[in-house]
């Protein structure tokens, strides 16, 4: 059902006090009027989809160009393909999505044996600059978290 | 070639890729010589944004020399040095054509509330990013821009995001000549806002972090009054009285979804992600600013929901202002202000580390550790 006034501009008063400085983006955004031409306007040609993409639901067809990197894949891909069924407005589009992110971490470890590589996650996460600009806090947090490690496996071994 | 590439939150390094490719006519591949690691890099490298996967590689600040180009590249050439945007856009749209280069719509297809940004996760359309020794840049009839010959490269390389950030931050104040400017965060992209506050007249610019050897640098670079809130009882209170209880005429939100100062925000933020991160910063801007005050928001958040005083906005009648920069329509203005010698953006720079070393390099950002301020990454292949 179409509500549509399509005969607004005999409104009384209609446009009377349009000011066209009054633009609360300026001086950010250059209003042209363009707006109104909604999706209408001039593309390049589309960038060829080579790789599975995830599009959003909020838009008919993929942006013209489009990053190729880490494609959907393993259980993160699949979680990443059900997000992707809900709009931007959903959390069942963003909480997968950060669930998926998780998996993936595990799934980048996996793959990386796989490949007969180790991962020095010492290395990765620049521990040797931790451990040289701040090494007492590095030692509290190590301390730290063996102290949690502990009582954790202690809780464990005492409810067997 | 060698590139970064995460591996999960806290953990990168860098790795050999196949080298990229012309995938559409008007992309062109850039041979990195200077990438940096921002601010908003590190939401990524802590794990906040979603959808960024494993093997991605990020940085969008970066400059490099014009390796190949596709057929319908027409304004730049092979062999020319330039810098390049962090947004990606089209030129075409009507976003673009109105001068929102931050808000482009045919260069992301994963999400409709943000263009694409250069190796900022699949939310921002998915692209490989600068800290690398080649990239991919689409659209390069609009984005990559000739650098000045008499230019220093380390300004050119700021001059892709922090800069234009920094002075978009300020512009979107609205800053009246006499007025009290407050910024939130002594990152590089607060310094740089505060620094750039002064172009639009206030007489008075005030920064807030907690950690002391920023509000040092902030208070000499910027030439503001720097404030640690961990030396307050409550940041907002305090702001009222050095503003004869008034607040401030303009906040500005340079923090982001990783703010520290309020248990309830890092609880809901950080700890249990009950929320897009922490919104301290913000909550404290719209807190701050006088009734009928402007806040600019340039820190970023996640795109689910944060918890601010949306009620304050109202009932305070604030205006609220944010985008992302604008680079592109920026350049002339900020170009000249650098080669004027009014704007040093390299004056930033404290950290300059080889590519191969980048998981050292956001490890001394992330933690702060060596007094660091802004750390360029230098590929190998820099002439």
């Amino acid at each position: 059902m179409n509500n549509q006034n399509q005969d607004y501009k005999n409104i009384p008063g209609w446009g009377m006090d349009i000011d066209p400085d009054n633009e609360p983006t300026y001086p950010i955004k250059n209003y042209t009027g363009d707006d109104h031409n909604r999706s209408n306007y001039e593309k390049s040609a589309q960038q060829p989809i080579t790789v599975e993409l995830l599009k959003s639901t909020e838009r008919p067809q993929p942006s013209v160009v489009f990053g190729t990197s880490a494609p959907p894949s393993g259980l993160s891909g699949a979680i990443r393909r059900y997000a992707f069924k809900h709009s931007e407005d959903r959390y069942r589009h963003w909480i997968p999505l950060i669930l998926a992110d998780r998996v993936n971490a595990w799934e980048g470890i996996i793959d990386d044996f796989k490949k007969g590589t180790i991962p020095n996650i010492i290395k990765e996460r620049g521990w040797k600059s931790e451990l040289r600009h701040n090494p007492v806090g590095m030692i509290g947090k190590a301390a730290l978290a063996l102290t949690v490690g502990t009582l954790v496996i202690k809780h464990f071994c005492k409810r067997k | 070639m060698l590139a970064m590439n995460y591996r999960g939150p806290y953990r990168v390094r860098t790795v050999e890729r196949p080298m990229p490719e012309i995938l559409h006519p008007e992309d062109a591949i850039v041979r990195v010589t200077r990438t940096c690691i921002c601010g908003s890099d590190l939401h990524l490298y802590h794990g906040m944004v979603p959808d960024t996967r494993i093997g991605s590689t990020f940085g969008h600040e970066f400059t490099g020399i014009i390796e190949e180009v596709g057929p319908l590249v027409t304004n730049v050439k092979v062999g020319d040095q330039v810098l390049v945007p962090f947004n990606i856009a089209c030129g075409k749209c009507n976003f673009c054509k109105q001068g929102l280069y931050g808000n482009c719509h045919e260069s992301n297809t994963m999400a409709t509330a943000v263009g694409g940004i250069f190796g900022y996760s699949h939310t921002a359309g998915g692209f490989d990013g600068g800290q690398a020794e080649y990239v991919r840049v689409p659209y390069a009839n609009v984005g990559p821009t000739v650098i000045p010959p008499d230019m220093d490269p380390d300004d050119a390389v700021l001059l892709t995001d922090v800069v234009p950030t920094g002075y978009q931050a300020a512009e979107m104040g609205g800053i009246k000549e006499g007025d009290t400017v407050v910024v939130f965060g002594a990152g590089p992209i607060g310094i740089m806002a505060a620094r750039c506050a002064w172009f639009f007249g206030p007489s008075r610019v005030i920064i807030i972090d907690h950690v002391d050897y920023r509000l040092e640098f902030a208070k000499n670079y910027a030439k503001c009054e720097a404030y640690n809130f961990k030396s307050m009882a409550d940041p907002v209170v305090f702001l009222k009285k050095i503003t004869d209880w008034y607040g401030a005429d303009v906040c500005i939100d340079c923090v982001g979804c990783e703010a520290e100062g309020n248990t309830l925000q890092t609880f809901t933020g950080k700890v249990t992600l009950m929320q897009a991160g922490t919104a301290t910063a913000l909550q404290w801007a719209i807190n701050s600013v006088k009734k009928g005050g402007i806040v600019s928001v340039v820190g970023v958040y996640g795109p689910p929901f944060n918890y601010v005083p949306i009620g304050n906005i109202l009932n305070k009648g604030i205006t609220l202002r944010a985008n992302q920069a604008s680079v592109k329509r920026l350049l002339p203005r900020l170009i000249d202000h650098v080669q004027s010698g009014r704007l040093n953006p390299k004056g930033l720079i404290t950290h300059r580390v080889p590519l191969e070393e980048i998981s050292e390099a956001y490890r001394i950002f992330s933690s702060k550790l060596d007094e660091c301020i802004k750390t360029v990454l230098i590929p190998s292949t820099k002439p």
